[in-house]
């Protein structure tokens, strides 16, 4: 015997089987750190939530005497949308600004994901490997859901760390609650936007195509979404006729809205963040309106905020598992070498 | 030595065909659509398996793809500890019969043993013992190539410590050792397709399958790519199944050869077997004569050509060039040999050198591919 196989140590002790999704998403995870995209995105995201943040504190001194109660001061830093300068500019607040810029996080560790390994020749290679297939999807989107609940967690106690040390307002426990349940439902709807950009990555064939289609639907979606849905509202059901009917039509709009992720993110995340958001529909009836005039202005409790929105979190869950199991349906039954 | 053949066979193998079955329940494409009448069929196919010693069984495997019909009824039998050479045009569905082999494509019709083991139903199992190379082998760009195999390795749930030195052998085999610690995106395509068969030897395999492997790879690196591959059945009683169009290195590396064409074997066995199958039937010798004047040389030929079974000698341009000399069947060109020696000896020919001109593969191939189809795959064991 030659010296080849003598150095070949013996295989028959294995380590510990971890599953094959773990492998996958244990070295996606380490890439995705490791890449430049990730650096970009948390030195955008991290800006595009300090910017609105400054500008909040700033406001706050206002706003704060409006606040009836303190312990909900701090958490106005992320829901307020503040005035800049004397021209009546008002930026968008740390949710709004979040909103725009979250779904770029999802797609961007996502949309290369199945047609990168395609480009690259290594997909063969990793399916002949001792794997099922559909580890290899789900690896990569628990690697993606990592590395965002990293990133957000980050950026949200980065800014929340600032918001203390300007504004010296320790948050109250209901407070901190509400800002972990908002990063929770931040991540769910970041989750959807990786989801669909694994589902362009498995079924578009070029890296540069998929980036480009989820890109486009992100502006389309997220800037020209509420202007096309209202367009299509206004034909649909028009704001005209009698009270009752101008109502009804209202509410019809509200519910044509709450197609779009990005409305169902909003309206969940403004409801956690201020316990003043006592109901997130218009009433679609007049008594609806008497009742809501004549309601006492007061704070919610976390748990009722949190019952209201239940349906947006549960609308975004569900738009999140379909573009998945969509994603993995189609990689599946795709031939490797397509 | 011990380690031979022999030795793959008791090796992990207790208790794997439990394994097996559970896996063919989890959610993969291939498993998931065959899990309601797995149980029926793992008993029938349980006694269809091939004998242990045939590694690699195809029968009647067919793959269509629409109205393409990419490999149609192909009957393959590979033996433990050769290496088999799957010889065709492009398009003439070698990939196509490598990738259902390792159950990363499910065959429409047919069946497929690989080790003993239904690739489609157990493909984990099947690809834990199969090393793959596919052609146009990639890495991760970004990893170093020890890296790229530290995944593969972690991918076969191999230890560490144990994985590291593995690959460590491994790179040293293909010759990348002071190369390995580079990023793959600086590495030529040779140096890919040697890092591919690394990755394929990291899981210590029992089967190798090549899916063209050589195509990039320098002249000298070829030779020393085949000489690992043979010292590797040699010395680990590895079956290697390798694809490949360049007919010369599939000549000098392979045990038997399967000739495909348009999606059908048109003939397997050795070279000899082939030469027999696909030949015209007749021998050829060289003659290597130190002659001079023409006379002699006339008189040689008129000799030579007396010889019973002789049909043709073919003298050279120049004098010095051998002289082919054509038998009307090739069992016979021994015969023919010995009677030729005869004759130089007995007249004082001035013959420097005698041999049996062997058909080249090439020359089978270009008759194999020649041949009308309807001949059918026929099996030459």
């Amino acid at each position: 015997m030659t010296e080849t196989t003598a150095a070949l140590p013996a295989r028959r002790a294995r380590s510990v089987p971890r599953a094959g999704w773990m492998v996958v998403a244990g070295k996606e995870f380490g890439d995705h750190l490791l890449s430049a995209r990730f650096i970009v995105l948390v030195i955008v995201l991290g800006l595009a939530a300090a910017i609105p943040l400054y500008f909040a504190a700033a406001a706050i001194r206002e706003v704060a005497s409006s606040v009836t109660d303190a312990q909900a001061v701090f958490i106005a830093l992320f829901w307020l949308a503040p005035d800049v300068g004397t021209g009546g500019i008002t930026l968008p607040s740390v949710v709004g600004f979040l909103g725009y810029v979250a779904p770029l996080l999802g797609l961007a560790f996502a949309f290369d994901a199945i047609n990168g390994e395609r480009a690259d020749g290594t997909l063969p290679r990793l399916l002949s490997q001792p794997i099922h297939r559909d580890d290899v999807v789900n690896g990569k989107f628990a690697a993606g859901l990592s590395v965002i609940g990293l990133v957000l967690v980050c950026v949200v106690g980065g800014i929340s760390a600032f918001g203390l040390i300007r504004l010296g307002i320790v948050p109250a426990a209901p407070e901190v609650l509400r800002i972990v349940l908002w990063v929770l439902v931040t991540f769910i709807y970041v989750s959807l936007w990786l989801a669909f950009g694994m589902l362009l990555s498995v079924v578009v064939h070029r890296a540069a195509t998929s980036a480009l289609i989820g890109f486009g639907t992100w502006l389309l979606l997220t800037f020209f979404g509420g202007l096309i849905v209202s367009l299509i509202g206004g034909v649909i059901a028009p704001l005209a006729g009698t009270v009752e009917e101008q109502l009804r039509n209202n509410s019809l709009q509200e519910g044509l809205r709450r197609l779009l992720p990005d409305t169902l993110y909003r309206e969940a995340s403004l409801t956690l963040l201020n316990p003043q958001v006592t109901s997130v529909s218009t009433p679609a009836t007049i008594g609806g309106y008497e009742q809501a005039a004549q309601r006492i202005p007061s704070l919610l409790s976390l748990d009722q905020s949190f019952i209201l929105v239940w349906p947006q979190v549960v609308g975004l869950v569900a738009m999140t598992v379909a573009c998945f199991a969509l994603a993995y349906v189609a990689f599946m039954r795709q031939e490797v070498r397509a | 030595m011990s380690d031979g053949p022999g030795r793959i066979a008791p090796k992990r193998r207790p208790g794997r065909r439990l394994a097996t079955a559970s896996e063919a329940g989890a959610p993969t494409g291939s498993a998931t659509s065959t899990r309601a009448a797995s149980a029926p069929l793992d008993r029938r196919s349980l006694e269809r398996r091939p004998p242990d010693d045939v590694r690699i069984r195809t029968r009647a495997l067919t793959k269509r793809y629409g109205d393409l019909v990419a490999v149609d009824r192909l009957d393959l039998d590979v033996k433990a500890g050769e290496i088999f050479g799957l010889l065709g045009q492009n398009g003439a569905g070698k990939t196509t019969t490598i990738l259902m082999l390792l159950g990363l494509t499910e065959p429409t019709s047919g069946e497929a043993w690989v080790a003993g083991l239904d690739p489609t139903r157990g493909p984990l199992e099947v690809k834990r013992r199969v090393g793959y190379m596919p052609d146009s082998v990639g890495f991760y760009g970004d990893m170093t190539g020890r890296e790229n195999l530290r995944y593969t390795a972690r991918l076969n749930r191999i230890a560490p410590a144990e994985a590291a030195a593995t690959i460590e052998v491994v790179l040293g085999q293909v010759g990348l050792a002071d190369r390995a610690d580079d990023r793959v995106d600086t590495y030529s395509r040779g140096m890919l397709q040697r890092l591919g068969i690394a990755d394929a030897l990291v899981k210590d395999p029992d089967i190798l399958i090549l899916d063209e492997p050589t195509t990039a790879i320098d002249p000298l690196g070829v030779g020393e790519i085949l000489d690992l591959l043979r010292g590797l059945v040699r010395e680990r009683g590895l079956t290697i199944l390798l694809s490949s169009h360049l007919l010369n290195q599939v000549q000098s590396v392979c045990d038997r050869i399967g000739i495909f064409a348009s999606g059908r074997l048109i003939g397997q066995g050795t070279m000899a077997q082939l030469a027999a199958r696909f030949g015209d039937g007749t021998g050829h010798l060289e003659l290597g004569l130190d002659v001079d004047d023409p006379a002699t040389a006339e008189r040689a030929r008129a000799l030579v050509a007396a010889v019973d079974g002789v049909t043709s000698v073919r003298t050279g341009a120049t004098p010095s060039d051998p002289w082919v000399v054509t038998v009307a069947s090739a069992p016979d060109a021994k015969r023919v040999r010995i009677a030729i020696l005869a004759i130089v000896a007995a007249h004082a020919l001035p013959l420097t050198s005698i041999r049996e001109v062997v058909p080249s593969l090439e020359d089978i191939y270009r008759r194999a591919v020649a041949l009308p189809a309807q001949r059918g795959p026929e099996v030459a064991a």
